[in-house]
């Protein structure tokens, strides 16, 4: 399935802004992300498999933040990233 | 089609439309080569390569552009090696590493991360990476980490993989040392001053600004702690057995039985046949005090040290006492301290950071530091005279001294 990169992870992908990458749940769909793009998913995820503060994961359009949340094949997903401080 | 729901108490999520190309590497090369200070802001790295016999510096940079980078550092037993730790603001901490002087950067397949608790204690999870050290020179490739909240990682192949310090991090005293996770300090509470003696590689000291300074014997399987002497900032107990902030602690190369460190209560010195902390900062002018964050020695002179005091009166501006910029010296172990100030403006506001004071090794000894407001200030007389390196950078959180082989 197609998964919209954040502009900060950007260094990641090479620039790709969507990329592929599959799994059954959304935490599947992390570590295929991390397979494919070495390192990509400490920045978003911590050691405790939590989404890190101001990461958030979208599917359909909607916020999620059970990384066990099931996936289908057509689902969309979207990782945003909230921008604060200076 | 609907927009994205935006997360309660979130803002300014990136547009979910179309954004210009963005170049993924935002890297302005280092380019380090000979004696080259490494600048890390609350914005990137840079360097400052010291050309016509540190008559004058270029800058480069900087890499990691919007990066807070905490500490950034070149490993002095192959001149060559340079890890820098950082982290965005929200996304997660971790180590860059780069062979060919700055020019490319290879980010650590293991960074640091806690191990999952083996007991039903809540997970761990490293905010920042704050500490670099290069390991003891018998260990080519070691590498220790402190983190925030108080982790301390291991790296034998020269910082590509971080494991847990299991000695510390799972000690059983951990949290009665570290304290309440809710009253940790703005900035975190960090593992900082890992030091190694260079007789014994199993021979380790760290600080914490919960606790105070810890000793290992066996490399970091146990842990004691060695705080007699000091004065606690906080509780009815001046002398508790735990609950002090040393803010930077380091040893001498050549004498590895006299510590220094700079407190949040003063300035102390530690002969390991004293086995106490001596309060040195007493020497200092009363109108000045010995609150502060750095402490760098001399490389070739055990008793020469130098601090940069901050006001730590009433509610603790942190700032140039008086906003009168100086650095303090002493040749005689603390037992006096000279005023150094030529070249510095009148007043100045700044704060110079735990890790933002470092020499270097020449005859006449480079002492350098980095200021909060972006001021990178040098001298090559031993503090005598200054005169600012570089202005209108970030924030600076380190400054260290390398001195590359190319």
């Amino acid at each position: 399935m197609q998964v919209r990169i954040p502009s900060v992870l950007h260094s990641y992908t090479a620039g790709a802004r969507t990329v592929t990458a599959n799994g059954a749940t959304v935490a599947a769909l992390l570590l295929d992300l991390d397979a494919r793009y070495p390192g990509i998913r400490f920045r978003m995820v911590n050691e405790a498999n939590a989404l890190r503060p101001h990461m958030r994961v979208f599917v359909n359009r909607e916020s999620i933040s059970d990384l066990d949340r099931s996936l289908a094949p057509e689902d969309e997903v979207m990782i945003l990233h909230a921008l604060s401080g200076g | 089609m609907s927009e994205p729901t935006t997360p309660p108490g979130s803002r300014a999520f990136e547009p979910a439309g179309d954004l210009p190309p963005l170049d993924p590497h935002r890297h302005e090369p280092l380019d380090l080569e000979g004696l080259t200070l490494l600048v890390g802001t609350k914005k990137g790295v840079f360097s400052l390569t010291a050309a016509a016999e540190r008559s004058s510096f270029r800058l480069n940079g900087p890499a990691f552009l919007g990066h807070i980078v905490q500490h950034a550092i070149v490993d002095p037993r192959d001149r060559r090696t340079l890890l820098v730790a950082l982290r965005t603001g929200h996304l997660g901490p971790t180590v860059f590493r780069s062979t060919d002087f700055g020019r490319s950067w290879q980010e650590a397949s293991k960074p640091p991360a806690f191990a999952k608790p083996k007991d039903d204690r809540k997970s761990n999870v490293v905010e920042i990476v704050f500490w670099l050290t290069p390991g003891h020179a018998d260990e080519p490739g070691v590498w220790y980490a402190g983190t925030s909240p108080e982790g301390l990682f291991r790296s034998e192949d020269a910082g590509d993989t971080w494991y847990p310090v299991a000695g510390w991090n799972d000690h059983p005293n951990w949290i009665r040392w570290t304290g309440d996770m809710k009253e940790r300090n703005p900035d975190g509470s960090p593992i900082h001053s890992i030091l190694i003696d260079p007789r014994d590689a199993r021979h380790m000291y760290f600080g914490t600004g919960s606790a105070g300074v810890f000793e290992s014997n066996d490399q970091g399987a146990n842990w004691h702690l060695l705080n007699t002497g000091m004065l606690s900032p906080t509780g009815p107990d001046p002398h508790p057995e735990f609950g002090y902030d040393p803010h930077c602690m380091t040893l001498h190369p050549l004498a590895p039985d006299l510590l220094y460190q700079q407190n949040h209560c003063g300035i102390y010195r530690m002969r390991r046949s004293e086995a106490r902390w001596i309060r040195i900062g007493d020497n200092m002018p009363r109108e000045v005090g010995d609150i502060g964050f750095p402490i760098a020695l001399h490389p070739r002179e055990p008793n020469t040290a130098w601090v940069f005091p901050m006001d730590g009166t009433d509610v603790w501006p942190r700032t140039c006492p008086g906003g009168k910029p100086a650095v303090y010296r002493t040749r005689d172990a603390g037992e006096s301290w000279t005023r150094l100030d030529r070249g510095f403006p009148e007043r100045a506001w700044y704060t110079v950071l735990r890790q933002s004071m470092a020499v270097d090794t020449e005859r006449s000894i480079g002492v350098y530091f980095g200021t909060t407001n972006g001021e990178v200030w040098g001298s090559t007389d031993e503090g005598e005279s200054w005169r600012c390196l570089a202005a209108h950078l970030p924030h600076v959180y380190s400054v260290e001294v390398a001195s590359v082989v190319r």
